[in-house]
């Protein structure tokens, strides 16, 4: 205790304890950083004892597979072609999900403690349920399918964001995509978090199955995505050992994610495994455990008939379609194939007027495939390849998707001289770049009105010509700042900002009164608005509100006949801190030449801080 | 339907009569070049010139091109004469090639009211191209000459402008009170095809684009009726 006072510490004078006192701290800190992560005590517990508290909730017990009552379709299934090599099932676990927010999801605010246990909720009905929860949440007995607000009282500090669902699927196909392209052309889809891969004839391209796999799962990994992958004659089995615990270890054939079934043993895996693993109801599955049928194998020793009777048809075909009794058909997806139009040349062309005629024989090609797929192009591409092995490249935008071959050809003509035949040109491609949904379109509502002049060919024409950003539209912002008062648009679609709907009973409704047009039509505005206000000289006014008598402009004295104003404007704070006080006094007024000139004092003329009370030329009118 | 070779052409009238029966058409033809400049190189009869120009593209009849080379048009200015910012579409040329060219390819699209451009010099064969690229539809194309330094009228140099303008501001109509009244032009017509060069004073436009003939309304006995409903 001497050394302890030596030290100068808070230990009160009778040599008493009080929880949190400074030279308990060490020994207490250490105590905690020898707990595993998900037992240390939060924040609001450390200051009232000095041990670390056991958790305040029980841990929910979960079952054997760490998720409990799922809702069905989370698991993950295979395929297999019977007699052929086999087929694989990687199973997007869970864990992928909340990746899949951290990495589409809103930025971290700072400050925001990046270690919380991260989970996704999602809203049905009147309830918020958790969607998928990380490692760390899940150490802390969090599952996915528990109530949002249960986990909230578990667990402080909780990281919620909500679930993507639409998102996460398609993802799902992106991927799917991704595989057909590169690894097997048969991928399927199967219910929330798994994919089909039929690998019939393409494993020895990888390097056979075990090593095919390991890529696979490494291949995964890098995206960011937790796989369990399992390979097996069919597509149920397959699908059977990618959802189950990962304890199992089926007799040495499973090693980390991955699980190889040597092919004629997918009875032998199946006979082990838990029922849930056979793509059956919630209510069926938890029949079979109230019957005490816990294992696929006890299942497959039973009559086949009472069984039919009792859960339905579709568990003797779930069955059926694990061993490989039943042909499984797989719905593959289909990478959509990039559109272009190819023209080769027996002898290698270099002349402007060949590449016109070629271009108008390639265009209808086009725009005739575009028909068929029902698109319009947004952008197109024309690489012609030189004989010395350079492409010459002819790139055109368009404004809306369009499929006129009339109008894509005089686009891609203007440009033609952008292309350097050098020793010919033996080849001409289309390639569409971007292309957009385009249907068929009403020509005109009406048969007595004129049709409105489809501008979209003219901004096309233009945007070839000098950029689509020297091109714009101007839209009224609610500014009193006149610089700030138009803001640029994009010529086409001028985005219509139309009133919401109220509802019947709205007091809104009661106000008659139409909406105030935010550029003031009835307060005269010049005609041209200099990009920054001029300062004059010589300038001379009564303060605080009378307008000048004569100033300089440009070097040129200006006598003032007229005048109207002032109008006042103020700065707008919540934009920038400078403007805080600022205030400008305009006034509008008409010299001895009969020119009408918008001038501004900065300042209203008695608090100095509004302004140094110096005049500008803002604008001019006609 | 056989007409012995005349062709009616689309006229955009003033709707005064005193200007409109001394242009050789009656009106501005909508499917002709005209062109605006400034009487002198100050910057109010330049802002005057637009808005003259702003009010005849006003009250033509669908959407504007505007070939600009600097970013000073005010948008509210330029609707209080009728352009309404839902009809005007801007595009930027760096030099006067490129805005003659994107004026005709605006003339050439015909789905256009009206195609206006700022330049400061032009050929004769510029021009030429505009007016053969305007004829047959109905946009109109006005040309707003800009003064160059060295002070050579711009309206001097040949050109296959039908009509050529010049509007100077002048002293607002005067109000009994302070303030400033409706502003007033000096419109002339330095040249025009089929008619003489002649001198007006208007009122400059208003909400819908319109000029008016100043009132001469002198010295009248204002509010004589409810001055003897009073007595």
């Amino acid at each position: 205790m001497a050394a302890e006072h030596a030290k100068g510490c808070s230990v009160p004078r009778g040599g008493g304890w009080r929880p949190g006192a400074r030279w308990a701290r060490d020994k207490r800190q250490a105590h905690i950083d020898a707990l595993p992560e998900h037992q240390r005590p939060p924040i609001r517990d450390l200051g009232r004892c000095d041990v670390a508290a056991d958790h305040a909730f029980k841990r929910i017990k979960t079952d054997a597979w760490g998720h409990p009552q799922l809702p069905p379709g989370t698991g993950g299934g295979t395929a297999s072609a019977p007699g052929g090599g086999g087929g694989a099932a990687p199973k997007v676990s869970l864990a992928a999900i909340p990746l899949h927010h951290a990495s589409h999801g809103p930025p971290p605010r700072s400050g925001e403690d990046l270690s919380a246990p991260l989970v996704t909720a999602l809203r049905t009905g009147n309830r918020q349920l958790v969607a998928g929860a990380c490692p760390a949440a899940q150490a802390l007995g969090i599952t996915p399918g528990m109530a949002l607000a249960k986990a909230r009282a578990q667990v402080a500090g909780l990281d919620i964001r909500p679930a993507d669902p639409e998102g996460d699927r398609a993802d799902l196909e992106r991927l799917a995509i991704a595989l057909a392209r590169r690894w097997t052309p048969t991928v399927a889809i199967e219910g929330e978090d798994t994919l089909f891969l039929d690998l019939s004839g393409v494993t020895h391209l990888h390097g056979g199955e075990a090593r095919m796999t390991r890529r696979l799962v490494r291949m995964l990994a890098r995206l960011g995505v937790t796989a369990q992958v399992a390979v097996a004659d069919t597509a149920g089995a397959a699908w059977a050992a990618t959802h189950v615990p990962a304890e199992c270890n089926f007799g040495g054939w499973g090693e980390g994610n991955v699980l190889l079934c040597p092919p004629g043993e997918h009875p032998a895996l199946l006979a082990q495994l838990p029922t849930e693993a056979l793509r059956l109801d919630a209510k069926q599955i938890e029949l079979l455990h109230r019957l005490g049928v816990n294992q696929i194998g006890q299942l497959l020793a039973m009559p086949r008939a009472p069984l039919v009777r009792r859960f339905g048809a579709s568990i003797v075909l779930r069955l059926d379609q694990a061993l490989g009794h039943l042909a499984e058909p797989l719905h593959p997806v289909v990478p959509p194939e990039p559109l272009a139009v190819t023209q080769r040349f027996a002898e290698p062309i270099a002349s402007p007027e060949a590449i016109a005629h070629w271009l108008g024989e390639l265009v209808p090609r086009l725009a005739l495939a575009l028909a068929q797929a029902g698109l319009g192009a947004r952008r197109v591409e024309l690489v012609a390849d030189r004989i010395d092995g350079v492409p010459q490249r002819i790139a055109i935008g368009l404004a809306r998707p369009n499929r006129d071959p009339a109008h894509l050809l005089r686009l891609l003509l203007r440009r033609i001289e952008q292309v350097a035949p050098g020793y010919g040109i033996d080849a001409m491609t289309l390639h569409l770049r971007r292309g957009e949904r385009l249907g068929p379109e009403p020509v005109t509502e009406r048969l007595d009105e004129e049709a409105a002049p489809d501008l979209a060919a003219l901004v096309d024409t233009l945007a070839t010509r000098i950029g689509e950003r020297r091109m714009w539209r101007t839209r009224p912002v609610e500014s009193d700042v006149p610089e700030r008062s138009a803001a640029r648009a994009p010529v086409l679609d001028p985005p219509e900002r139309t009133a919401a709907t109220l509802k019947t009973g709205d007091v809104r409704g009661l106000d008659r009164q139409a909406a105030l047009h935010p550029w003031h039509p009835g307060w005269r505005k010049p005609a041209r608005l200099l990009r920054r206000p001029e300062r004059l000289d010589h300038v001379m006014a009564e303060l605080p509100d009378q307008p000048p008598r004569r100033f300089t402009w440009r070097g040129q004295a200006h006598k003032v006949i007229r005048a109207d104003g002032p109008e006042r404007i103020f700065g707008e704070w919540w934009k920038r801190d400078a403007e805080r006080h600022a205030v400008r006094d305009y006034f509008h007024v008409e010299d001895d030449a009969g020119h009408r000139y918008w001038l501004f004092r900065s300042g209203d003329g008695e608090r100095p801080v509004t302004g140094d009370l110096s005049w500008y030329l803002h604008g001019v009118f006609g | 339907m056989e007409t012995g070779g005349f062709k009616r052409r689309p006229v955009l009238p003033f709707g005064i009569g005193a200007l409109d029966k001394r242009l050789g058409d009656k009106g501005l033809r909508l499917d002709a070049l005209h062109e605006v400049a400034g009487t002198t190189p100050d910057m109010g009869d330049d802002c005057a010139a637009t808005l003259f120009m702003a009010g005849i593209a006003a009250r033509a009849w669908g959407p504007v091109l505007w070939v600009v080379r600097r970013h000073d048009l005010f948008a509210p200015g330029l609707s209080q004469v009728g352009l309404d910012h839902k009809r005007l579409i801007y595009a930027e040329a760096v030099d006067d090639a490129e805005a003659l060219a994107i004026m005709e390819e605006g003339l050439r699209h015909r789905g256009l009211g009206a195609v206006i451009g700022e330049v400061k010099r032009v050929a004769m064969p510029a021009t030429r191209r505009l007016q053969l690229a305007a004829e047959g539809g109905r946009t109109i194309a006005l040309l707003m000459k800009r003064h160059s330094r060295e002070g050579v009228d711009p309206l001097g140099a040949p050109s296959a402008a039908v009509t050529r303008w010049r509007v100077a501001s002048a002293p607002s109509t005067p109000l009994p009170v302070e303030g400033i009244g409706r502003p007033r032009w000096r419109l002339s017509v330095a040249r025009q095809r089929g008619g003489d060069s002649f001198e007006l004073e208007v009122e400059a436009c208003d909400a819908t684009g319109r000029c008016d003939l100043p009132a001469k309304l002198g010295n009248r006995p204002a509010a004589a009726g409810r001055a003897t409903r009073a007595a």
